[in-house]
């Protein structure tokens, strides 16, 4: 530990200092939230300050007192026991004081509950879907309607394991941002696709549960641009602490050029459903969709974990009929399996990536599955 | 079950020669006497031993979350293995250490204390003690199975808990036998209070501890079956088909949340309302005056234990639940901090004007205090669901639970060790070691607990095997606390064994502002106490 780390605790040791401290930006040693980007974040933020400062007056009051009990009524001092048990104008006062002070922090924590609850009138609506272990953005209504992507962290699996260098945005980063402009009022529809996941961007004072099956909103309206980052905060599995939320927030007329830039991009890659490929092709595109959604659980060497996710290399699924084998991909396990269902994505990405899985490491069906036949599925 | 007849007839037998209430002859020797005993006190002992025993275990547990932890990157196991860590930790804990150290107290102190010569259902009293230890062989074991052991929080949320393998399966049924075993010993308990009190020991004139464990029994016996209703619906969801708790089927993941928060919302004032009544019986001892404000003591603890009730979905602030449930559970929250209050301030004004020694029980008593106090404050953070949803699922609320729960619970257990020790055992403990285990525990705790606020509020989420690089610094601090304050433990089991083993001869009495009933039995407490019970004026 260095010293700096030594002088830091010690400072710590002082609430008063610790309220000074609060603006600063995100360091080592940051002891209080995030600097606040939205209203909600700051009444939040100004909320706990007030909290800390009666926390710490009646901290002060109850061991102010018994610390000079303590110094002086001891028995090494010779001090004579007092007889007294009971007081009934104390009590009731002690009893009643704690309801104002209470009431003082109820008053404000409320009107800002109503506030975070009213998700009405947004300027842009996008839906967030948590998967196991990545996020799934869709703009729904407003600008930038129509865009849809899967949003992944940025931080590889050797960072993790050591074996490639940390940058300072370890864990931070995701390859897709959602992004949304200054000043509008979104509102988020948050759900998710297997378990429960909590989508949270503490700078914007928003934390909500996602839960299959169900929609939940919630509401942020951004005051200044930058990216602002967040973690799944409900325990969803082994890569929990590996699916950041990162918000970028841009000034309107560069998020006007980024969603002319996202539709242009769709416009390219939308497929004809019907265009064959061939087994290499597929087996190309296969392995990138491998990677991105079904390596964390089953390895990128279709080994698994024994015990917990089955092995591909060599499984029935992967060698028997393609028909139950789509059917998993699609439509996921059997009611209570940890296989969730990957509906979400394209006929192509499906048709690929199931070509791959009959092709890959020692499976070596042959079989090319084209675009169409997942479509047909489908219906 | 030849040594419980043995037992008897010796009993009976010679009963008539040494007139009634001469039962010096003792327990039966060897491993039966264990396996058969229905003496409150060998059930006493052993529960404090199986909690100890479980409580190296978590605390294992907890080494190798927090050497996963100490850097930033896996080192030392996958992320899976991690998640079934911080799930059995928290459980053992619990389940295993926690709770089952407070009824080991409950079997040695209740009788003692009111004037019983035993618990009232001796028979059943063995068979709550002996369902702990297959339940605590499920929950190791499971980590043996494919699979490994249950992953997914001790809170085991579905749909992720129905994902899991067997070690879930098996996490299940440990619950279910301990659940089993808690309501058993608690209708014991309220039984033996109600029924077995001494002539004159009217219910407004009962050591604080017994009022407090006579209230945590009406909780457990309220709760426990729910749990044991919930995690049965788990198990029917995972292998029967029903969809309880899945959406595609009809059911309510989030339904799962609400009766499991019914159970466990209660369950945390189970695990510190005997720690108030444990401080309730120290201070006054130690600062030489009767307790200030007794019947305020006992509303007080009722309230808490009522108002604990309804007040279970602040564990839930974030799941969406519509503005006026939000609002009704921060205010009945907010609510328990009035009583909890009242005891903080009664405990000062027992210490006013006392005049105070400080032997380790009375260290632990004030380290409670002060400790439990800022996890008080941080509960009241908490409640404030602005705030909270912040702190929601961070190191904030791992911070704010283990003020609670280590340097509240905990610290009332090893203050009520220290505290009765002497009676248990018939020798003094080592009083410079017991203050060396007072102080390396006190400052570990901090430096393992403290920085760990921090790390929530800056937005560090909990049940993380891995956090960016920010939260470096804090965590190797936070895990150097905890590896200190595992070993400090160490220190605890030394005196304990030099305790029993030997040391100066303790009197009867060997606090001298002691009053309650159990010291005025010889020490170490005989066997069987209390035969012709005491009569209290």
């Amino acid at each position: 530990m260095s010293s700096k780390a030594v002088a830091s605790l010690l400072g710590t040791l002082s609430i008063a200092w610790y309220s000074g401290m609060a603006m600063a930006a995100a360091h080592p040693y940051q002891l209080n939230f995030q600097q606040p980007n939205s209203t909600i974040a700051q009444q939040t933020y100004d909320q706990h300050i007030m909290l800390l400062w009666i926390c710490l007056a009646i901290f002060v009051g109850v061991f102010g007192v018994m610390l000079y009990s303590l110094i002086n009524h001891r028995k090494s001092k010779g001090y004579k026991a007092a007889n007294f048990h009971h007081s009934t104008t104390v009590e009731i006062i002690w009893t009643v004081i704690p309801f104002i002070i209470l009431f003082a922090m109820a008053y404000p924590a409320t009107k800002t509950v109503i506030a975070m609850k009213d998700t009405s009138n947004p300027d842009i609506t996008v839906k967030v879907t948590g998967y196991q272990w990545q996020w799934g953005y869709d703009y729904l209504i407003g600008e930038g309607a129509g865009i849809s992507f899967i949003s992944r962290s940025s931080t590889t699996l050797d960072q993790r394991n050591n074996k490639a260098p940390k940058d300072e945005f370890y864990m931070l980063r995701a390859d897709k941002p959602m992004v949304v402009p200054v000043g509008k009022r979104v509102r988020v529809l948050i759900t998710s696709n297997d378990v429960i996941h909590a989508w949270w961007v503490p700078a914007f004072g928003i934390k909500q549960d996602a839960i299959p099956g169900f929609i939940r909103d919630a509401w942020f309206q951004a005051d200044r641009a930058g990216i602002f980052v967040g973690q799944c905060t409900e325990l969803c599995g082994k890569d929990h602490g590996f699916m950041p939320i990162v918000v970028e927030v841009m000034e309107p007329a560069q998020y006007t050029q980024w969603v002319a830039e996202q539709k242009a991009q769709s416009a390219t890659t939308v497929v004809d459903v019907n265009k064959v490929f061939t087994l290499d092709e597929l087996k190309a595109e296969g392995e990138k969709v491998y990677a991105g959604n079904c390596a964390a659980c089953h390895q990128a060497n279709g080994q698994g974990i024994p015990g917990t996710f089955v092995a591909l290399d060599g499984s029935k699924v992967a060698n028997g009929p393609k028909a139950e084998h789509i059917n998993i991909v699609v439509n996921g396990g059997k009611a209570g399996s940890a296989m969730a269902a990957f509906k979400h994505l394209s006929d192509v990405e499906i048709a690929a990536v199931v070509t791959y899985e009959r092709n890959a490491w020692s499976n070596t069906t042959g079989d090319v599955i084209q675009p169409s036949e997942i479509n047909a599925f489908r219906k | 079950m030849a040594a419980v007849h043995d037992d008897h007839a010796h009993g009976h037998g010679h009963g008539h020669e040494h007139g009634h209430d001469d039962h010096a002859h003792g327990p039966p020797k060897g491993m039966m006497r264990w396996l058969t005993t229905t003496n409150h006190k060998d059930i006493g002992t052993m529960y404090l031993w199986f909690s100890f025993s479980m409580f190296i275990v978590g605390g294992l547990m907890a080494f190798g979350i927090r050497a996963e932890l100490f850097q930033p990157g896996m080192q030392l196991m996958t992320p899976e293995f991690f998640n079934s860590l911080t799930t059995n930790h928290g459980l053992i804990m619990v389940f295993g250490a926690i709770m089952p150290a407070f009824v080991g107290f409950a079997n040695w102190q209740v009788p003692m204390m009111i004037g019983a010569p035993d618990m009232a259902f001796a028979r059943m009293n063995n068979w709550s003690f002996w369902l702990l230890p297959p339940a605590a062989l499920l929950l190791v074991s499971a980590f043996f199975v494919p699979g490994g052991a249950g992953a997914g929080g001790w809170t085991f949320y579905p749909p992720l808990s129905i994902q899991m393998g067997m070690g879930m399966d098996m996490m299940i049924f440990a619950v279910h036998i301990l659940g089993a075993s808690s309501i058993m010993g608690s209708i014991n308990i309220i039984t033996t209070i109600l029924n077995m009190r001494a002539p004159g020991m009217t219910l407004m004139k009962m050591p604080l501890f017994v009022w407090t464990w006579l209230i945590t029994a009406y909780l457990l016996v309220l709760v426990m079956p729910v749990l044991a209703g919930t995690v049965t619906m788990l198990l029917t969801d995972r292998h029967f088909g029903t969809n309880f708790f899945n959406a595609a089927g009809g059911g309510d993941p989030i339904m799962f949340q609400h009766i499991f928060w019914f159970f466990g919302h209660p369950e945390v004032y189970i695990m510190i309302l005997p720690a108030f009544g444990i401080i309730s019986e120290i201070l006054p001892t130690f600062s030489r005056k009767p307790l200030f404000g007794y019947s305020s003591m006992v509303y007080a603890t009722a309230s808490i234990a009522i108002l604990s009730c309804i007040v279970w979905a602040h564990h839930m602030f974030t799941v969406g639940m519509p503005v006026t449930a939000q609002l009704f559970f921060m205010y009945a929250t907010m609510l328990i901090a009035v009583p909890t209050g009242v005891k903080v301030f009664n405990w000062t004004a027992t210490m006013w004007q006392g005049s105070m020694s400080f032997e380790t029980p009375m260290l632990f008593a004030i380290g409670f205090i002060f400790l439990f106090t800022i996890g008080g404050f941080s509960g009241v953070v908490c409640a404030v669901i602005p705030v909270d949803i912040q702190v929601q699922e961070t190191y904030y609320v791992i911070a704010h639970f283990h003020y609670v729960l280590v340097s509240g619970s905990l610290f009332a257990l090893f203050g009520g060790v220290y505290y009765w020790l002497p009676k248990w055992t018939g020798h003094m403990y080592d009083e410079s070691l017991g203050k060396l285990h007072f102080w390396l525990s006190m400052v570990f705790f901090n430096v393992t607990f403290f920085v760990q606020h921090f790390l929530g509020l800056a937005g560090m989420p909990r049940r993380v095997p891995d956090y960016a690089l920010q939260f470096a610094d804090f965590n190797m601090i936070s895990s150097i606390g905890a590896f200190g304050f595992g070993l400090s433990q160490l220190v605890f089991l030394t005196v304990v064994v030099k305790c029993i083993c030997g040391g100066k001869k303790a009197e009867a009495k060997p606090w001298d502002g002691a009053t309650t009933l159990e010291w005025d039995l010889p020490s170490p407490a005989p066997y069987h106490s209390w035969v012709t019970p005491p009569v209290v004026k």
